[in-house]
């Protein structure tokens, strides 16, 4: 199939960005979109341009790195998928796609679709842990009775890659799906006790610090995670805040 | 607690707090202005009783004020914080593939609604101020529905009304499960909850409008 892109170029985190048409052709609908964006790049190098920077790693819907907002939804029209797991037969001949970065004043752009997405590290470092001995005589985690459901529910939360198509999608650019997840991962489990009432309160501190919007439960984030997290994480990570700040 | 009401979801709680009262106050409100559409004496009464108790007129009535003056002005607020958050705008967004228009437009509606209850408080609550506090007035227990009767009189009164409520219909739509979210609840996001809300968004609107339309049609 031939192809019109519209995409969001920007030379680094301190120029002025814009959108840039470009043509491709004979795009097989068998390829997923990293490789046509790959094959748009080969065209842009072998013209002696610049090409497209854009993030990736695993190209297999693990690590999180993929992040562009294709025809106005994150990681692209399909559903429960990362851009690197979006297949060029989710498009038809003749099509304009636009493709930009993840937008948010927290994610700023390095460079063309790439974004630093650091501030979820600092998230999780401001609590997204357990303060477990690991000297050698660490218990088996097995040997904790814990029930089937919240085992369940514990690591549905822990999926979340942290990929920021949360934040991305969110007309807030709020990045309470991401919070919540990875509050609730520790909250459902006897390990994350302990530190339960200062893990939440630092992570939802440094969230704010960081300058994600405020959550208007539109469910747009649980829409497009690319995992399924679902909304019920943000009702728990506010239930663990409540807690924390009543004790 | 006060660090709580500092954070972003701690304003998503008070917003709900206040979300809640304000819906409490929409079905009180209701169930005394139906009583006009069925008895013009009882309907006298209940409205004197309200507007003498002392309980109501300076317990409940400054809460009812600072509650939606709360309420608008956090709404403003967080809209101001989260226009901030989100830097530069798509040049594509499809918002409609993953959110109601509903929950996309909460401050268009909410706008809508405040310019209404500018409205009413002109119509309404400034006479009323007027009448027993600035004038000192008589009090006549009998005048209520007659005043009532004659607000609706002007077609485009009526006319502002019904667009208020429709606005206000679509707020709830997501206003009343959205505040259950914030609450920490996922109450809201079961079956049986969600069909609570949309009846409740839809018919304290409907029954609003109702009665603005029987007395503009029956004075």
């Amino acid at each position: 199939m031939n192809l019109t892109l519209k995409i969001w170029r920007q030379k680094d985190s301190n120029a002025k960005g814009q959108m840039v048409d470009y043509k491709v052709t004979d795009i097989s609908e068998h390829m997923s979109f990293l490789e046509m964006m790959d094959v748009l790049n080969e065209q842009l190098v072998n013209t002696g341009e610049e090409p497209v920077a854009f993030d990736h790693d695993c190209r297999e819907g693990i690590c999180g790195m993929c992040s562009m907002y294709i025809n106005g939804e994150a990681h692209g029209p399909d559903r429960g998928i990362t851009t690197c797991q979006l297949h060029m037969r989710m498009f038809n001949d003749g099509d304009t796609i636009t493709i930009e970065p993840f937008r948010a004043a927290a994610f700023p752009v390095i460079k063309d679709l790439v974004v630093d997405r650091m501030a979820f590290e600092r998230i999780q470092q401001a609590g997204g842990y357990i303060s477990v001995n690991t000297s050698g005589n660490t218990q088996d985690a097995n040997a904790l009775p814990i029930s089937k459901h919240d085992a369940d529910e514990a690591m549905d939360a822990a999926t979340c890659i942290g990929c920021g198509a949360c934040v991305a999608t969110c007309k807030n650019s709020s990045a309470m799906l991401f919070v919540g997840a990875k509050v609730s991962q520790y909250a459902l489990l006897p390990q994350g006790q302990v530190e339960a009432a200062d893990r939440v309160q630092n992570m939802v501190d440094q969230m704010d610090l960081e300058g994600f919007g405020n959550c208007t439960n539109t469910g747009a984030c649980e829409v497009e995670c690319p995992k399924g997290i679902s909304l019920d994480n943000i009702a728990r990570m506010n239930r663990e805040l409540m807690k924390a700040a009543l004790k | 607690m006060s660090g709580f009401f500092s954070s972003s979801i701690g304003r998503k709680v008070a917003m709900a707090l206040s979300a809640f009262f304000l819906m409490f106050f929409l079905l009180m409100h209701v169930s005394i202005n139906l009583i006009s559409v069925i008895d013009a004496d009882a309907f006298n009464t209940a409205s004197h009783f309200m507007g003498t108790n002392p309980i109501i007129q300076f317990a409940m009535q400054p809460v009812l004020i600072v509650g939606v003056v709360f309420h608008f002005v956090m709404g403003f607020i967080l809209e101001l914080k989260n226009k901030k958050a989100i830097g530069v705008s798509y040049a594509k967004n499809n918002g409609a593939a993953n959110s109601s228009w509903m929950s996309r437009n909460m401050i268009w509606s909410g706008l809508a609604i405040l310019a209404f209850i500018v409205l009413h408080f002109i119509d309404f609550w400034f006479p009323e101020i007027n009448y027993k506090y600035i004038a000192s007035l008589p009090e006549d227990p009998t005048r209520y529905f007659g005043e009532l009767q004659h607000k609706f009189v002007s077609p485009l009164r009526v006319g502002a009304y019904v667009v208020a409520f429709v606005f206000l219909a679509l707020h709830l739509m997501h206003g009343f499960t959205s505040a259950f979210q914030s609450m920490g609840s996922t109450a809201g996001r079961k079956k049986g909850l969600i069909t609570f809300g949309k009846v409740y968004a839809i018919a304290i609107p409907a029954l609003f409008i109702f009665i603005a339309l029987f007395h503009h049609f029956n004075h």
